[in-house]
């Protein structure tokens, strides 16, 4: 019968127009955002932040390049920090992020050897002026730790396990390590891969 | 210009622009149809208006870092995209892949099948003129998968999720129960979709014996994909070179008789049925655990600018939810890729669009269009 077919697809509309109205909880509703959050996933990435212990000074990152140079956009720019005499210290002195160019991908995360850039679920980075630029500096990236403990408690546990498992591991050799030869400052420490 | 009909009035053919900022052309995409009263007679697609360099960006960049890259080609199944980059290395440099990665990977394509082929119903539905409800029932269960995209891969659209012999993190806790969910209800939402949209007369008289695509002429204009199948041609990667672990899984390729609209549309709709049969298969066989990367992976991916692949060429390729989707790579034996070759499904099944208009009305080339299914992002790279 013609007009059957639509009359069915009709009554599909009007069950699911039902459910929603007597079981709200049967559907997907907005959300009224900026009052009511969705929260994110645990693992959610964003844009990066950079970490440090304890108190700001103690910025974990040592300038070492590798996540400006792994960056598929190329939006990260490191400069390390030098002493007076000229020396490279293992410490940023800018560490800027464009976050205009950065398009999420997490590989810095990844690929970092000291745990020290993670991604952030910060997403409300909307500026109020045109002129403003999305570059973000080393003051604006740095957040501590425990924020880390906060926005990703699993990922937290299993990576301050393996770092306290290269901690014990580190320190009864650093004695013999000091006398033998120091790497110097800034000196990046050979990674599994790289020999060849 | 004038075309003499086969009525005594002259008249007059309408040179018309659609897009490239259009609804209908699903992106930024012109179609320069020539029109006779409603009817086409020519039509030009008009594309490169997303182009962005991504083959040439590749080539300058190490493996790892053209990953997030692909995610951005065709942005509804990003899955895919990775899945078939990830299989092009891993051929050039001769990567293993563990076991559950194995099934991993295929859980997320066949999710990723379910996304967008839900999406195109929709969407498809949309330029129909059913405006926005079967969307939203498809966004309404695309949403679900999203959900677990990003509980997973972190993101969900841009997931990033593959790496080079294996997936780049493993389920988290509950991800399995939450993906189990969605697989038993999926079948339901299939039946309410049917129920809205098969039998829709006005859907059967304006999709049927629409833009028909001839056997023949699918096959020399080498289409693939569902758009292959509806128009009759047994031919599925999956079956035709069983990649990754597909030979595993008991599974039919749905077939169209007539290569039409509605063809087109119903192989994709009985495909998500036969997804969501692989994807209950997948669930009953993963490896409760296991590595998820191998060890020549990790290497490859724990400082990807030193990484480097023998030198040779490698063509990886997968049954992505449009079509053949694949990458050839030449390596000189650098850590950047020599040459890095895409072949888009969604481009490749597009040449054939003004065949397959010619003779039609212009309403129906928009649908005709829409049946294609192409994502501009893949299309002009």
């Amino acid at each position: 019968m013609f007009g059957w077919g639509i009359f069915k697809g009709m009554l599909v509309t009007l069950w699911n127009f039902l459910l929603t109205y007597f079981y709200p909880k049967k559907g997907i509703f907005t959300v009224q955002y900026p009052e009511k959050k969705i929260p994110v996933a645990q693992r959610y990435r964003n844009f990066p932040f950079l970490v440090y212990d304890g108190t700001p000074h103690m910025i974990r990152c040592v300038a070492c390049k590798i996540c400006e140079a792994e960056c598929p956009p190329k939006c990260i720019y490191i400069v390390p920090e030098k002493d007076p005499e000229g020396k490279v210290l293992k410490k940023p002195a800018v560490f800027d992020i464009d976050y205009a160019i950065c398009m999420n991908c997490g590989i810095c995360e990844e690929v970092c050897p000291f745990d020290s850039i993670y991604m952030d679920h910060e997403y409300e980075l909307s500026k109020y002026q045109r002129t403003e630029d999305l570059m973000a500096h080393k003051e604006e990236l740095l957040k501590p730790w425990e924020h880390f403990a906060k926005i990703r408690p699993l990922d937290f546990e299993r990576i301050e396990a393996k770092r306290a498992a290269k901690n014990a591991k580190a320190k009864p050799a650093a004695p013999a390590e000091s006398s033998a030869q120091k790497p110097g400052p800034g000196l990046i420490p050979p990674r599994q891969g790289q020999e060849k | 210009m004038t075309l003499q009909t086969n009525s005594s009035l002259q008249t007059e053919l309408l040179e018309v622009s659609i897009g490239p900022q259009h609804p209908s052309t699903h992106g930024v995409f012109r179609l320069n149809a020539v029109l006779d009263g409603e009817t086409v007679v020519k039509l030009k697609p008009v594309m490169g208006y997303l182009h962005r360099n991504h083959e040439q960006l590749a080539e300058n960049m190490p493996y790892l870092a053209s990953m997030p890259y692909t995610d951005r080609l065709d942005y509804l199944c990003s899955m895919t995209n990775n899945f078939a980059y990830a299989l092009a290395v891993e051929k050039l440099a001769g990567i293993d892949v563990p076991e559950r990665a194995q099934y991993l990977r295929v859980l997320m394509a066949e999710l990723t099948r379910l996304v967008n082929h839900s999406l195109l119903v929709g969407f498809l539905l949309n330029d129909l003129g059913a405006w926005f409800t079967p969307v939203f029932y498809a966004f309404r269960e695309r949403e679900k998968i999203l959900d677990f995209f990003e509980a997973v891969a972190g993101s969900r659209m841009m997931c990033n999720y593959f790496r080079f012999g294996g997936v780049k993190a493993d389920l988290p806790e509950g991800a399995l129960e939450q993906v189990k969910k969605i697989v038993q209800n999926y079948p339901r939402f299939l039946d309410e979709f049917e129920r809205l949209l098969a039998g829709n007369e006005i859907l059967r008289s304006r999709c049927q014996n629409t833009g028909i695509l001839p056997k023949d002429l699918a096959v020399n204009a080498s289409i693939t994909g569902p758009m292959l199948r509806a128009s009759g041609v047994n031919y599925d990667i999956r079956k035709a070179d069983a990649y990754s672990i597909y030979d595993r899984f008991d599974f039919k390729i749905p077939l169209g008789m007539v290569g039409d609209v509605y063809d087109r549309y119903y192989v994709r709709v009985l495909e998500m049925r036969e997804s969501v049969k692989i994807l209950e298969q997948v669930l009953k066989q993963i490896p409760g655990k296991g590595d998820i990367l191998s060890a020549k992976g990790l290497q490859a991916g724990r400082a990807p600018r030193m990484w480097k692949p023998p030198a040779g060429d490698a063509y990886g390729r997968i049954e992505s939810p449009k079509g053949e989707l694949g990458f050839y790579l030449v390596s000189d034996g650098s850590p950047k890729p020599y040459r890095y070759h895409v072949r888009p499904p969604s481009f490749v099944n597009l040449t054939i669009l003004e065949d397959m208009c010619l003779g039609q009305k212009i309403a129906d080339a928009v649908i005709i269009l829409g049946s294609v299914d192409i994502v501009l992002g893949e299309v002009d790279r």
